[in-house]
């Protein structure tokens, strides 16, 4: 197995705008050089204000994800509220931490607004949580994307303006990496709504 | 550790283990709690057994986390175990949230360990009624726990020897209007009431918080002033 992070493939990327936050990733979902499908879901609504982003190995970012979507429910029962974006992005560090020793293999990004303010956070596998001002990337694709971001990237954008942002950041990103790509799914959070746009990105 | 439970239901339907426990916290110490639209106060009686006793080392009223704290009325050591159940509590969910932990939850967390005594084999339940004081992002609280494992939120509460008189008399006293000073003046009004012998800074604890989240247990020095305005 030459990298467990690298047999599905796979690139997601979050960024913050304007009292906005955007999120984006492919929809391939392959093993090794084989694609299986191409409408893999990567990105989580976990509540109105709070996305959350996998990448990694696949079982890992659904088994994951059920477990976040697991305490977020159980959370809202018991305390009788919703969680704060930041709270969840403190949650996923300990969650991640907790499996020090036999970790998922997942890169997550957290993306939310709190009292209208976005939220960023990214991890490592094992919990190691960085709070971001802008942009970040995860997965297979996530180099090539960087490069698109730091060209493309502004502070402050309209939510328009993010989701061609982000958009084409993801498409350029995916087309170069032979593991990403298959489509991609851009989804753009505002205090009022969230937004899906399915892209199209380079078909292989 | 016996396998069979201690507490058991009479015939009547009655769990005799928790009557009895309140009967002990009714023996104990009256302690106070108003709650106040801006701030929460805790009196307590500090009734020492002998003047020989170091009163400052005596401590009712123990603080759970910066802006929740809590007393108690019955057996000492009972409280003193859970109000570091209560501090590890706190700390086990700052850990998995990083965020300051509202009164309700702790209260609610605390509950399910002292039920637990009454209903796990070999233990007995805990001597104490616990009224905790805090102010959390829902505003001020002041909740009740009883040795059942019970809770209730209250506007003004007492537990203890006269906690009967002193409800009577809150509840002349009280109005939703109240700011803290009030409740302070309020509370240690109540605790004078019932109070055997001359009430003095030493023999009373008092503790107080705001809208500004931080718990405070007020010194002595402080404590002469407010009961001196009572005068």
């Amino acid at each position: 197995m030459s990298g467990i992070f690298e047999y599905n493939g796979g690139s997601i990327v979050g960024m913050k705008g304007k009292n906005c936050i955007a999120m984006a990733c492919d929809r391939r979902f392959g093993q090794q050089m084989s694609t299986i499908t191409t409408n893999y879901q990567k990105v989580f609504k976990i509540q109105d204000n709070i996305l959350l982003a996998l990448s990694g190995l696949n079982t890992d970012i659904h088994t994951f994800y059920a477990l976040m979507e697991k305490e977020i429910n159980l959370y809202n029962l018991k305390e009788n509220r919703k969680m704060k974006p930041t709270t969840f992005a403190n949650l996923v560090a300990s969650a991640l931490y907790e499996r020090r020793f036999g970790p998922f293999f997942v890169t997550p990004i957290v993306a939310g607004l709190e009292n209208g303010k976005p939220i960023l956070a990214t991890y490592d596998s094992i919990g190691c949580k960085s709070d971001l001002d802008d942009f970040q990337v995860g997965g297979t694709g996530g180099n090539y994307i960087y490069g698109a971001c730091e060209a493309f990237f502004k502070p402050d954008m309209s939510p328009e303006e993010l989701e061609e942002v982000i958009g084409q950041s993801l498409v350029s990103g995916c087309d170069r990496d032979a593991l990403s790509g298959w489509g991609g799914v851009v989804y753009v959070l505002t205090e009022q709504k969230l937004t899906v746009k399915i892209l199209k990105t380079k078909q292989t | 550790m016996t396998d069979f439970a201690l507490t058991t239901f009479s015939s009547k339907g009655k769990l005799l283990q928790i009557e009895y426990a309140l009967n002990a916290v009714a023996k104990g110490d009256t302690a106070i709690g108003i709650k106040a639209k801006n701030g929460v106060v805790l009196v307590v009686e500090k009734k020492q057994s002998s003047i020989l006793v170091e009163e400052s080392s005596v401590q009712k009223v123990a603080l759970l986390t910066d802006n929740i704290a809590a007393t108690y009325a019955g057996l000492g050591p009972d409280f003193r175990v859970l109000a570091q159940q209560a501090r590890k509590l706190v700390k086990k969910y700052d850990l998995k949230y990083q965020e300051e932990i509202f009164v309700q939850t702790l209260s609610r967390e605390l509950a399910e360990d002292v039920q637990v005594a009454t209903q796990r084999g070999g233990i007995r339940p805990f001597g104490v009624s616990i009224l905790i004081a805090g102010y959390d992002e829902e505003g001020p609280h002041l909740v009740q726990l009883d040795p059942s494992g019970a809770y209730y939120s209250w506007k003004a509460t007492a537990i203890g020897k006269q906690a009967k008189n002193a409800k009577a008399f809150l509840e002349k006293r009280y109005n939703a209007d109240m700011e803290i000073e009030d409740a302070i003046n309020t509370a240690l009004l109540t605790l004078k009431e019932g109070f055997e012998g001359q009430i003095t800074p030493t023999n009373i604890e008092v503790g107080v918080i705001r809208d500004d989240h931080v718990f405070r247990i007020l010194p002595p020095s402080q404590v002469k002033d407010y009961l001196e305005e009572l005068e």
